[in-house]
C-alpha cells in the first residue's frame, strides 16, 4: 500500500503515515497510509461506516470537539504533523476547509457568510473585503444568483445555493485543501451536477479531498480515488485504474455492486 | 379485523375528549383570574392610576405611579444584571462545559436556585445586602429579583444552544474560528429569538414577585427615583393594600393587579408574535 502511496510522495499536500483513529475504545481507523496530491481531487469511497468520513475529519482535526475521540500516527502538512498537540487547530482549520453533506450557512448575511471566515486572519477595508466576497462568491458559481441579495440571511437561499455558499465561505479565506464531506448528498441532480462542475474547476487551485457515496460522481471528478473498508485503507490508486483495473478482490466487488 | 380497527376509533376519541377536558380545565382557570382581575381592575383603571401616586391611609383618589415606576426602574436595573450573566452562563453550559464537573455543579446549582423559594432570595439578599449596607433599597430589590431571573436565563440559553444542530456548530469551527466566536457569534445568533424569548419570559416571571422584595426594595408611599432608597413597586403595594380595610386602596390593589396580569400576559403574546415569522424562516 505505501508503496502506491509514496508514488506521489514529492508532490503531495497531505501525507498520511500510520494513522490509527480511536473512538473510545473502538478503532475506527487501522494504520492508514497514503498522500494526499498537490492540486488534483482525491475521493474516498466505501461502504457506510468504513471510516471515510472519520479520515476526512482528522485532516482539519475537526474529532478535536469531541472528547474521546483521538488520532495517533501522522498527518504531514508541510513537513509538520498535525496530529502534534503544540499544532495550533484553528490555523489548520483556516488552511484545510471543510464542506459539510448538509448545507449549513450561518444564520447571517450572504455576505456576512463569506466575510465572517475572512475577518478572523486578515485586517482589511471595507472595498477589499467586498472584493474578496465578490471573488469567493464567483469562484462558488454563485455570484450571479446573489450579487443583487447580499445582505438577505444565507438561509433564504435553495438547498443547492446554500451548498455553493458554503463552498464560498470555505474558498474565501484562502485555504490550500478543501475537504468535501458527501456535498452532494442532500442535494438533487442538477445542483449535484453544478457542484461537480465547481469541484474541477477548483482544482486549479485547491487539494482537494472529498468524500461521497456516489462511486459515479467518484469516477466523474476525482483523479485519485481511495477504497475504504471497515476502518482500513484497501486499495488507493488512480481513478481510472481504480474502476477499470482495480488490485483487490474487495475494490472489484464494491464497485461492481455485489456488495455495499 | 374491523373491530379493531373500530376499537382504534374509539380509543382515539376518548383519548381526544380527555385531553379536551384537561385543558379546559387549565384555560377556564386562567380566564377566570382574568375575568375577576378586568371586572374588579377596570374600574379603578384611569389616567390618575398613572399621574398621582399612592394615597393616605383612608383618603380619597391617588394612584400608583410612585409604584409603576419604582417597579419599572427594579426591574430594568434587574434585567440588565441577569441578562449577561444568565447568558454568558448559559453560554458556558453549553458550549464550553459539556462534560466537566464544574458544569455539571453549575448546572444542578442553577435547578436549586430555579425552584428556591423566593422569600429565601429576599432573605438572603436582607442578610447580605440591606443589613451590611444600613437600609431597604432600589437597588437590594434589583439584585433579589436578578438572583430569581438568572437561572431561567441560563436554562433557557442552555437548552435553546442545544437544539443548535452540531453541523452548523462544526461548520463555525471548520472555518478556523476560536470557541468563543463561534459560541457569539454564530451558535447563539442561531437561537435568538429563542434566547430573547427566556430573557423575557424571566422578566415576566420577576414582575410579580413580591415576596423578595418586602424584604429588600420595601415600599415608598412617595415618587422616588432614586435606587438606593426605599423604593415603591406594584407588588408590594398590592400585598399591602389589598390586605387593607380602607376601600380606595383595595380597589388600587385590584387596579395594579390588572396591570401586571396585562403587562405579563403583553410580554408573552409580543414575545410570539413577535418571532412567529422569523422562526419559519
Amino acid at each position: 500500500m505505501s508503496d502506491q502511496a509514496m508514488q506521489t510522495g514529492e508532490n503531495s499536500a497531505l501525507q498520511i503515515r500510520n494513522l490509527d483513529f480511536f473512538y473510545g475504545d473502538f478503532k475506527g481507523l487501522k494504520n492508514v497510509n497514503l498522500d494526499i496530491a498537490h492540486k488534483k481531487v482525491t475521493a474516498f469511497i466505501g461502504p457506510s461506516g468504513c471510516g471515510k468520513s472519520t479520515l476526512l475529519r482528522t485532516f482539519n482535526r475537526m474529532y478535536d470537539l469531541y472528547p474521546g475521540q483521538r488520532a495517533e500516527g501522522q498527518i504531514l502538512f508541510h513537513g509538520k504533523n498535525l496530529l502534534d498537540k503544540g499544532q495550533d487547530v484553528n490555523l489548520v482549520r483556516a488552511k484545510i476547509g471543510m464542506v459539510f453533506q448538509k448545507p449549513t450557512p450561518f444564520p447571517m448575511t450572504i455576505y456576512e457568510n463569506i466575510a465572517f471566515g475572512v475577518r478572523l486572519y486578515e485586517r482589511m477595508s471595507k472595498s477589499a473585503m467586498d472584493d474578496r466576497v465578490e471573488w469567493a462568491l464567483k469562484k462558488a458559481a454563485l455570484w450571479g444568483e446573489v450579487k443583487d441579495k447580499l445582505q438577505q440571511s444565507g438561509l433564504s437561499l435553495s438547498g443547492g445555493q446554500q451548498q455553493r455558499l458554503c463552498i464560498a465561505r470555505a474558498v474565501a479565506v484562502k485555504p490550500e485543501i478543501v475537504l468535501l464531506d458527501e456535498p452532494t448528498s442532500a442535494l438533487d441532480p442538477i445542483s449535484t451536477a453544478k457542484i461537480e462542475e465547481l469541484i474541477n474547476e477548483l482544482k486549479s487551485d485547491y487539494t482537494i479531498a472529498i468524500v461521497t457515496h456516489n462511486m459515479q460522481q467518484a469516477a466523474r471528478i476525482s483523479d485519485f480515488t481511495a477504497f475504504m473498508y471497515l476502518g482500513e485503507l484497501i486499495e488507493f490508486n488512480e481513478t481510472s485504474t481504480i474502476f477499470m483495473r482495480p488490485g483487490k478482490k474487495q475494490t472489484e466487488d464494491y464497485i461492481t455492486g455485489r456488495f455495499g | 379485523m374491523m373491530s379493531l380497527y373500530s376499537r382504534r376509533i374509539w380509543i382515539n376519541r376518548i383519548g381526544i375528549t380527555l385531553s379536551m377536558v384537561a385543558m379546559s380545565l387549565g384555560l377556564i382557570a386562567l380566564l377566570w383570574i382574568l375575568w375577576t382581575l378586568f371586572s374588579k381592575g377596570f374600574a379603578a383603571l384611569s389616567w390618575d392610576l398613572f399621574t398621582q401616586d399612592t394615597p393616605a391611609p383612608g383618603s380619597e383618589g391617588g394612584g400608583l405611579r410612585n409604584a409603576i415606576v419604582g417597579s419599572g426602574l427594579i426591574l430594568l436595573f434587574s434585567m440588565l444584571i441577569a441578562t449577561p450573566i444568565g447568558i454568558l452562563a448559559g453560554i458556558y453550559l453549553a458550549e464550553f462545559g459539556r462534560v466537566s464537573k464544574f458544569a455539571a455543579f453549575t448546572r444542578f446549582m442553577t435547578d436549586i436556585m430555579l425552584s428556591a423559594p423566593s422569600i429565601v432570595i429576599g432573605l438572603f439578599v436582607y442578610a447580605l445586602f440591606v443589613a451590611t449596607t444600613g437600609g431597604f433599597s432600589g437597588w437590594a430589590g434589583s439584585l433579589a429579583l436578578a438572583l430569581i431571573a438568572i437561572p431561567v436565563v441560563v436554562r433557557t440559553t442552555e437548552n435553546m444552544l442545544k437544539l443548535v444542530p452540531t453541523s452548523l456548530r462544526e461548520a463555525a469551527f471548520a472555518v478556523g474560528a476560536p470557541r468563543w466566536q463561534v459560541s457569539l457569534k454564530v451558535t447563539l445568533r442561531a437561537v435568538k429569538s429563542g434566547v430573547v424569548t427566556g430573557v423575557l419570559l424571566a422578566m415576566a416571571r420577576i414582575t410579580g414577585e413580591t415576596a423578595p422584595l418586602l424584604f429588600t426594595a420595601l415600599n415608598n408611599q412617595f415618587f422616588s427615583t432614586n435606587m438606593s432608597e426605599p423604593m415603591g413597586n406594584l407588588p408590594v403595594v398590592i400585598y399591602q393594600f389589598a390586605l387593607s380595610p380602607y376601600e380606595n386602596w383595595v380597589n388600587l390593589a385590584w387596579a395594579g393587579a390588572l396591570l401586571i396580569a396585562l403587562l405579563v400576559l403583553a410580554v408573552n403574546i409580543g414575545v410570539r408574535v413577535a418571532f412567529r415569522n422569523k422562526d419559519k424562516r
